[in-house]
């Protein structure tokens, strides 16, 4: 606040022009009317908000939130100390980090596979990506009945490999297993679309070359395809692990963060502390943690990737 | 031309396991809500119902609000897609096309605005509807949905790569600029319009935690928030249970399979090649 800005004088040439002689009115101004509609819905339903929760933060504020205490930095002390904060975060860098390999690597394979013409390919498209247009609901209703004990789907097939059930969502130490296995299924499809796409990207040049040089399907794969899909396997990498830190739907909807709160992500936990405890600040105050680890990971993505495209060029 | 070796229908079969594999518990689904109630938890389990009926679908029918929650799903995805495609194309035109002053710095506040998760702003913007009285309302769960600096980011990227000789074209004919959003920007840009709608369309409609944060009334629930308390009105109904799935789930899977192309494409033009 101490430091002057020396802006003045950058305005300065401008005035030098008589006014007549400038771009009209419209041109210099009229370009703000097109962003205009959506600089209103950014500024109430997104900058707003933004800022409201760090403002909230501060407060002992109740949903119905008409008094309002100033209580300082006290709900962030209290967040360092909760042990509920640091095992709702806990369980969602375990889901985070079980679900983003398979969720790259199942990926990868079936762009591969369906990287092909026809009705064979059309058909492997569908069924590969099929499940992530489903709502987080429809997933859940289905998993839950193909996790049960005794007529589910999953232990019937145990129970007929002669294998034990297992209670997949009432054992602390399957339930995060049943939920990963879930969310595999369901959102592996987006990533599959991304292979596909820079799959379909490779020029067809590149293999017939290889192909005169006498490279087998094996050396192709290694030598050429996968190197050249190692930009979006990156892009790939850092948007899974901030889709998975998001985790919630499935979780509140399969386990409701039980048994026993081992599945319990962060984000349900601004959800009980803002919405079934009512404690909007130390909701807001637990938010802003999590919006900081969002924007490390998102940060720390853009300068590994960021700088290695500007290298490419 | 084409040989057929051994490794190539190998992988053609696992190909197709894999896709049978993704399918099953799909089916699974399908096939319990064709079941007889009292069929669906015998063990062993069985695949196809010794009777198919349509019995689970009927009484979902008539005793549940499925249908008014799927109007409401129709209306909320079809508002948030028309409103987020309009105000994200103009955006985008004003930041590719045009120049005003504060124009970079707006461009960088939206695209830092890509950062922020929606989840952090359930609290606040719950705050916000319901002094603004929008909580139960298809406003206080559409305008929050809205706001998507990613698709200004997207479409602003590939607005860039328009040839600006049409625009120019049009500008010597005497053409607004309004006009030429909607007369060459527009068509030129259609095959990323479709996949953007259609990921917001698919987006809106499975939006879960946000509807599920401004509905208290069941009548004025989407699909996701409704099919959430089925497990409990339904007890251990199973195929009742299964037959609401497949009816929360049966309108995505048909657009899905009827825009394929498009969203597979859309998804090569916005997310790799830039």
């Amino acid at each position: 606040m101490a430091v002057q800005t020396p802006a003045r004088p950058r305005t300065k040439p401008s005035t030098h022009e008589p006014p007549r002689s400038g771009p009209p009115w419209t041109e210099r101004w009229g370009g703000l009317f097109f962003v205009a509609p959506f600089g209103l819905f950014f500024l109430f339903f997104l900058l707003w908000p933004t800022l409201a929760g760090l403002w909230n933060s501060f407060f002992n504020t109740s949903l119905a939130g008409v008094k309002q205490e100033f209580l300082g930095l006290a709900n962030w002390r209290e967040l360092f100390g909760d042990p509920a904060v640091w095992d709702s975060l806990k369980n969602t860098l375990v889901f985070t980090a079980m679900s983003t390999p398979p969720l790259v690597l199942i990926a990868l394979v079936m762009a591969l596979l369906a990287n092909r013409r026809g009705v064979f390919g059309w058909f492997l498209r569908f069924a590969y990506f099929a499940p992530f247009v489903l709502p987080a609901t429809v997933i859940t209703l289905i998993w839950v009945w193909i996790y049960q004990p005794g007529f589910g789907l999953v232990n019937g097939l145990l129970t007929a490999g002669g294998f034990a059930e297992i209670d997949w969502l009432n054992a602390e130490n399957r339930a995060m297993l049943a939920v990963v296995i879930t969310t595999v299924w369901w959102t592996v499809g987006f990533n599959f679309l991304l292979y596909l796409a820079a799959l379909q990207g490779i020029p067809a040049q590149v293999y017939e070359a290889a192909s005169i040089d006498g490279a087998n399907g094996r050396q192709t794969l290694f030598r050429i395809t996968l190197p050249l899909l190692g930009r979006t396997t990156g892009l790939i990498v850092v948007l899974q692990l901030v889709a998975s830190l998001k985790i919630f739907d499935q979780i509140y909807l399969m386990t409701d963060g039980g048994p026993n709160y081992a599945t319990r992500p962060i984000i349900q936990y601004i959800y009980e502390s803002g919405f079934t405890s009512y404690r909007i600040g130390y909701a807001s105050a637990v938010s802003y943690l999590f919006f900081a680890i969002i924007v490390i990971v998102s940060v720390a993505q853009f300068k590994l990737f960021g700088g290695r495209k500007e290298a490419r060029r | 031309m084409k040989r057929l070796s051994f490794p190539k229908v190998a992988i053609a079969v696992g190909a197709a396991l894999l896709a049978v594999l993704w399918l099953v518990p799909l089916l699974w689904a399908l096939d319990t809500s064709l079941k007889p109630e009292q069929e669906t938890t015998r063990t062993p389990i069985s695949w196809l119902p010794s009777a198919p009926t349509s019995a689970a679908y009927q009484s979902v029918l008539e005793q549940g609000s499925i249908l008014r929650w799927f109007v409401n799903s129709t209306i909320v995805a079809v508002l948030v897609t028309a409103l987020t495609l309009l105000v994200s194309v103009l955006a985008a035109y004003g930041f590719s096309r045009t120049t005003f002053p504060g124009r970079k710095v707006m461009f960088g506040v939206v695209i830092a605005g890509i950062l922020v998760p929606p989840q952090v702003l359930i609290v606040p913007l719950f705050q916000e509807m319901s002094s603004l009285r929008l909580v139960d309302t298809y406003w206080g769960m559409v305008l929050p949905q809205v706001v998507a600096p990613v698709m200004v980011f997207v479409l602003k990227k590939f607005f860039d790569g328009v040839s600006r000789d049409y625009e120019d074209a049009a500008r010597v004919d005497g053409a607004t600029r309004w006009r030429i959003v909607w007369g060459v920007m527009v068509p030129m840009s259609r095959p990323i319009l479709v996949a953007v709608g259609i990921f917001t369309f698919i987006g809106a409609w499975n939006n879960f935690l946000w509807p599920f944060i401004v509905t208290t009334d069941p009548s004025m629930m989407t699909i996701p928030v409704g099919l959430a308390n089925v497990q409990g009105s339904y007890g251990l109904r199973y195929a009742q249970i299964m037959a609401s799935a497949v009816l929360g789930g049966l309108p995505l899977l048909i657009v899905y399979a009827l825009f394929q192309r498009h969203v597979i494409r859309g998804v090569g033009d916005a997310g790799v090649k830039g």
